[in-house]
């Protein structure tokens, strides 16, 4: 193996380490966060005709059904990482994207309500993250995260198919051990390692200051339904669940092509809560009726961030995705894809130290730590919604004028759609909430619920 | 309809965009073929056609002029729309998102470019034209 010795600081910019052609890179951990990385810093790195070599580390196999090949998530492309994806030239193939989602229906204890996509159109993608659920018969779709680790392999990253055993210094340097292989010097070091699972615990001896985000813990659950009852009741809309229930904040089911997928997120959800969930007339009269949980089924309880870490970056190491930064309780993957990319520009533009991350990497996180702060306000104010019935009744009565009108701004409507689907920045939606007619609006409705409003469905 | 399939779906000589209207949006082909078409009088001549992956109405999302050619699904076509204010928001984080579409457009223009000088070479009274490079903004 050659000397390293191809990033090296400047002359005239103390501080900095730039990469050079011959560089070395590992990425630990072939997510969407990994794949993302690898990709774009493979492209840029291209553009300015840097020759470097980069090592994704992931030992999952994603073609593995069930939890093996699975990297846990309710597997939710939004609205906005489908455009941005598109626009990058990443078009999602019908073999990854297990349904098109083009509306969303709101379940609240007062009525339900349609809330169908802006232009009517499938922008939303479900995927399944690994190759499906356990015991799947008859699978007709890829993994999504197999899908990008395969475009970054075509872009010209190595995929590791092992798992890293120990990250350590060599002088300067980190440098990475499988357990077959001898310890392997790099130029950057790469975590995307998430927050579920042992990795994390590698980067502890690197003797850095970065601390790990705090987590909470959700619930996912996968249940056969088959495709013409998935087809018959689910269609093409997501279900949304605003329920006075304590402890769970949000919660959806999601049609994935012949499954449907239970998604919880909250304190702690534990079992109690998920049966109080299963239980709900809420959600019994969405599903098929007779539908009982069967007695296996596949599920798991992964941790989601919910706050950013501190300092995810120093010289030649940097974290991204959830273990770095995380958008909080929705859009993960876009996430990954914005603190991947701002990773990878700022290690090809500008350079791989400390100070280079701290200039052009950690304002993409500060933005995303901002906008969760508002985001905390936002669904503090949907849990006031949630829990007084005439705030339910005049936010559903304003979202069903909203959907029958043709003319008109929808402002709840898309407050909420936006709000679900991760689509728009917290910041903006809270914007949108401080428009005059948007209050008065809701408050003449509030007013108006003490009239019983007519189901739709 | 493939329930696995993103965007919208066109049928056989759908307008997707129509000369001359107002836009904000662009979009990406995901599964079939679309004609670009141009109007001039009475005449209407194909400019490209274009198949999955490729952009059209790119334009709308740079300048506030008005669509400049129409644009019909040839056979089914299953298309994506990009919103010029989540295309312009995510722009101002990341500038390099930008990189791809103006790649193309640079492509787009030196096919112009070559066109012009082809058929500037061919007609007789526009052969000291031909030796005069067409202006950057040609298209």
């Amino acid at each position: 193996m050659s000397e390293l010795a191809p990033s090296s600081a400047p002359a005239d910019r103390p501080g900095h380490l730039e990469l050079q052609s011959g560089a070395r890179v590992a990425v630990v951990g072939g997510g969407p966060a990994g794949s993302f990385f690898s990709y774009f810093f493979l492209d840029l790195a291209e553009r300015l005709g840097l020759d470097v070599q980069l090592d994704v580390f992931e030992p999952k196999n994603y073609a593995i059904p069930g939890p093996a090949g699975c990297n846990m998530c309710g597997g939710v492309v939004s609205e906005s990482l489908v455009q941005m994806l598109a626009t990058e030239g990443i078009n999602l193939p019908p073999t990854v994207v297990a349904r098109g989602i083009d509306s969303y229906v709101l379940h609240m204890d007062v009525g339900v309500a349609r809330i169908k996509t802006p232009l009517q159109e499938m922008r939303i993608a479900a995927v399944y993250r690994g190759a499906g659920p356990r015991g799947a018969q008859e699978r007709t779709w890829d993994s999504f995260d197999g899908f990008l680790l395969d475009r970054a392999a075509a872009k010209g990253a190595r995929v590791v198919r092992e798992r890293v055993e120990a990250v350590t210094w060599r002088r300067d340097r980190p440098q990475v051990k499988t357990r077959n292989g001898a310890p392997q010097p790099y130029d950057l070091l790469v975590a995307a390692v998430g927050v579920n699972g042992a990795a994390l615990k590698l980067f502890e001896g690197l003797g850095l200051n970065y601390q790990p985000p705090r987590t909470s813990k959700t619930y996912i659950a996968e249940f056969f339904l088959g495709r013409e009852t998935m087809g018959k009741y689910f269609g093409h809309a997501m279900h949304v669940f605003l329920l006075n229930l304590p402890r769970l904040e949000f919660a959806a089911l999601i049609p994935k092509g012949d499954y449907l997928t239970f998604c919880l997120l909250g304190e702690n959800i534990d079992d109690a809560l998920v049966q109080s969930f299963l239980n709900a007339g809420e959600v019994r009269q969405c599903l098929p009726p007779g539908w009982q949980r069967p007695e296996t089924f596949c599920h798991c309880s992964p941790r989601i961030s919910t706050s950013g870490a501190v300092q995810p970056f120093s010289d030649r190491v940097v974290f991204i995705g959830d273990c770095g930064m995380a958008r909080l309780y929705k859009d993960g993957i876009g996430s990954a894809y914005r603190t991947a990319k701002a990773a990878a520009r700022a290690a090809v533009f500008d350079g791989v130290a400390r100070e280079d991350f701290r200039r052009h990497f950690q304002p993409v996180c500060e933005t995303i730590r901002r906008d969760n702060l508002v985001g905390k306000l936002v669904f503090a104010f949907t849990r006031q919604i949630q829990h007084r019935r005439f705030a339910r009744q005049g936010m559903l009565r304003m979202v069903m004028r909203e959907q029958q009108q043709a003319r008109g701004a929808p402002r709840m409507s898309m407050v909420l759609w936006d709000t679900f689907t991760g689509s728009a920045s917290y910041g903006n939606v809270f914007l949108r909430t401080l428009h005059p007619f948007f209050w008065c609006r809701l408050l003449w409705d509030c007013l108006r619920s003490l009239r019983p409003v007519r189901k739709t469905q | 309809m493939d329930f696995r399939t993103l965007g919208k779906t066109y049928r056989n000589g759908e307008v997707i965009i129509m000369q001359g209207e107002s836009g904000d949006c662009m979009y990406v082909i995901q599964t079939g073929e679309v004609e670009v078409l141009q109007r001039h009088g009475s005449e209407e001549v194909r400019l490209a056609v274009l198949g999955p992956g490729d952009f059209f109405g790119e334009m709308a999302l740079f300048q506030r002029e008005l669509r400049s050619a129409t644009v019909r699904a040839m056979g089914e076509a299953r298309v994506l729309t990009v919103d010029k204010r989540t295309f312009m928001s995510r722009v101002h984080e990341d500038p390099s998102l930008a990189y791809r579409l103006v790649q193309t457009m640079s492509e787009r223009l030196r096919r112009v470019n070559a066109e012009y000088v082809r058929a500037a070479s061919s007609h007789p009274f526009q052969k000291s034209a031909a030796a005069t490079p067409p202006p950057a903004d040609a298209p």
